[in-house]
């Protein structure tokens, strides 16, 4: 009670803002305690390390810590734009990306459509099973299944080419054939779990429409053409520009298991990102120019998400981040 | 998944129906197949006397049935169940402490009450946005948190994500804020609504969130390869896993204490043995929990 009449007189004095603000922090302090644990798990993880950006404007040295080597300005990012380290990674990580989303979401709407025309319940069941299980393995064994299949001495690949009268391929050294491994690996682990996403939005599709359809003579594949896919078109578009998002930033597990990040001979074609960074840190000891590579990542990776925010909000309004 | 309810010829099946019912078998089956057959290339390999993998290369079929790798992989098993232990132990205590933290924050920052949701949700989404990138990151685990060589460096960067928190907050947004407000009105505080009354009500959005968190957990190789060296005796099960594959050495040091001459030691088949022990149990346990991510993934992406 006595709480109450000192608010009611608060709202009539002139500290009431003040008064307010203290009174509504009060009642919400169990939950602002309940959010600690995580406030604190984000300031350590990610914004502490954010400052040590400053790195890639220095040129470090272990001897001399982060406070006393020199600082060089915008010199790491002349130097990765001359040597053209910066284009190529560019050009990697976003073709790559673009590959990923492209033919990922439109195989996993392929798979969602014909999951969708099966009737025979146990055989829907078993390939969903068998389908989603890539997905569920480390990026580790992945990269042990790309070297049963693609070894040269011992791999699945070369000898079937050899028992067809072919040579065997060099494929660790030939830089050509790793974008389609690469985008055929993570099409492997990917499209049976991404489909579900369609799966889903194609069950919440109104039967009434599907049967309507059907009285006005639809056949089966009208009925996919005119229907199912409009109806799956705003989930492919948000899809789409959720991972725009994403589209600066690789899928490391997967290129360092296929081909490490070591491998000279490959890296007009596999260099990303990712890898560029790790090897700057675990082989090369440049901090300074990893971090210059992750500053840019940073910034243009922000650029791409406010604008695929702003295009979201165009398109659907009720979708968008912010 | 609604396994009663499908859009395809529920009236009658004409000769398109059947057209379009039979492609999706065959395109289904065999992406299904090609699903599978590369784990059946390891078991096959795992299987295969040395020789036989020199002659002939890997195979789905053992030319040459041999269990040699695995008697190798067994005769000294104590890396490898040290190797399960130390990943159990992580999975297990990142698991509970990570979905504890997950579902309260989740829970509080869908209080509509709640003054500084948006400010915090933003605080968090913002860590999505923008990073300071391998390198700070790497300095702050080994320099200024001097976790180098410890498993927490690898147990705390996998507790939450912001992904999870806000599949919580989905999944929270399904309780009528009524109930929270009937049970303040009788005078329970915040924390008490959320351990007797939200928990309890929201243990499928718990199983999916800790599969993820688990899962996350059991597959976790990166920060155990950037911090764990190659003094650690156990290392996470995917770790001594890449271990094995990547460095010849590592496997014949392993198997050293066994009676096997150096260049006797299978180094190609030991690969595989040691990737169907180290993934073997996770593949026959998860048809049981997949519909979990199942629903993860649908409650998760639809609403960002």
């Amino acid at each position: 009670m006595a709480t109450a009449v000192k608010s009611q007189t608060a709202a009539i004095s002139t500290a009431k803002p003040t008064r307010n603000k203290l009174k509504r922090f009060w009642n919400n302090k169990t939950l602002l305690i309940m959010c600690i644990p995580a406030i604190l798990f984000f300031i350590v993880f990610a914004y502490l390390p954010m400052p040590g950006l400053y790195l890639a404007f220095i040129n470090y040295n272990y001897s001399d810590g982060i406070f006393k080597s020199d600082f060089v300005g915008l010199k790491n990012f002349q130097f990765l734009v001359q040597t053209g380290d910066l284009w190529r990674l560019t050009f990697n990580t976003v073709a790559y990306n673009i590959a990923f989303i492209l033919l990922g979401n439109i195989l996993q709407i392929v798979v969602a459509i014909f999951l969708n025309e099966l009737r025979v319940k146990w055989f829907k069941k078993v390939s969903q099973t068998l389908m989603f299980l890539p997905h569920f393995i480390s990026a580790v064994l992945i990269g042990l299944i790309a070297y049963n299949v693609l070894s040269y001495d011992y791999g699945l690949l070369n000898s079937i080419l050899e028992s067809l009268g072919y040579d065997p391929l060099k494929t660790y050294s030939n830089p050509v054939l790793w974008p389609f491994i690469i985008i055929l690996t993570f099409l492997w682990q990917s499209t049976g779990y991404g489909s579900i996403v369609y799966f889903a939005a194609i069950m919440g599709l109104d039967n009434e429409i599907v049967e309507a359809a059907e009285i006005d003579g639809a056949n089966a594949f009208q009925r996919i053409r005119y229907i199912i896919l409009p109806w799956l078109k705003p989930t492919f578009i948000i899809l789409l520009l959720f991972s725009l998002g994403g589209i600066l930033k690789g899928n490391f597990g997967l290129f360092f298991n296929l081909v490490g990040a070591n491998n000279t001979a490959l890296y007009a074609s596999t260099d990303i990102i990712e890898t560029y960074v790790f090897r700057s840190l675990m082989t090369n000891f440049n901090f300074s120019m990893g971090s210059a590579v992750s500053l840019y990542q940073s910034v243009f990776g922000f650029i791409v998400v406010i604008t695929a925010n702003w295009l979201v909000r165009k398109t659907s309004p009720e979708n968008s981040l912010f | 998944m609604d396994e009663t309810n499908t859009h395809s010829g529920s009236i009658r099946t004409d000769a398109s129906g059947i057209a379009v019912r039979w492609i999706g078998t065959i395109f289904i089956s065999i992406f299904s197949i090609c699903c599978l057959l590369p784990f059946l290339l390891v078991l096959g390999t795992s299987f295969t006397s040395e020789n036989a993998i020199k002659k002939f290369g890997f195979n789905f079929w053992p030319r040459e049935f041999s269990t040699f790798a695995y008697e190798i992989v067994f005769e000294n098993p104590q890396l490898i169940i040290g190797s399960y232990v130390v990943t159990i132990l992580i999975t297990l205590v990142g698991t509970a402490l990570g979905l504890f933290i997950v579902a309260m924050t989740g829970y509080a920052l869908q209080r509509p009450d709640f003054e500084y949701r948006n400010k915090i949700s933003f605080f968090i989404y913002f860590t999505t946005l923008f990073s300071g990138g391998l390198v700070p990151f790497y300095l702050l685990i080994t320099q200024y948190l001097s976790l180098k060589d410890n498993y927490l460096a690898v147990l705390l960067p996998g507790l939450l994500s912001p992904f999870l928190i806000i599949m919580m907050k989905s999944f929270v947004r399904s309780i009528p804020h009524a109930i929270t407000e009937s049970a303040k009105i009788d005078g329970a505080g915040d924390f008490t609504i959320f351990i007797r009354l939200i928990l309890p009500m929201t243990t499928p959005a718990l199983a999916t969130i800790g599969l993820f968190i688990a899962l996350g957990y059991w597959n976790e190789w990166y920060n155990s390869m950037l911090f764990l060296s190659a003094d650690m005796k156990y290392r996470p099960l995917q770790l001594f896993l890449y271990n094995v594959i990547t460095s010849a050495d590592y496997v014949r040091n392993s198997a050293a204490s066994s009676n096997v001459a150096l260049r006797d030691v299978p180094l190609e088949s030991m690969k595989m043995a040691t990737a169907i022990v180290a993934t073997g149990p996770v593949i026959l346990f998860y048809p049981f929990v997949q519909r979990y991510f199942i629903k993860g993934i649908t409650v998760g992406a639809v609403k960002g």
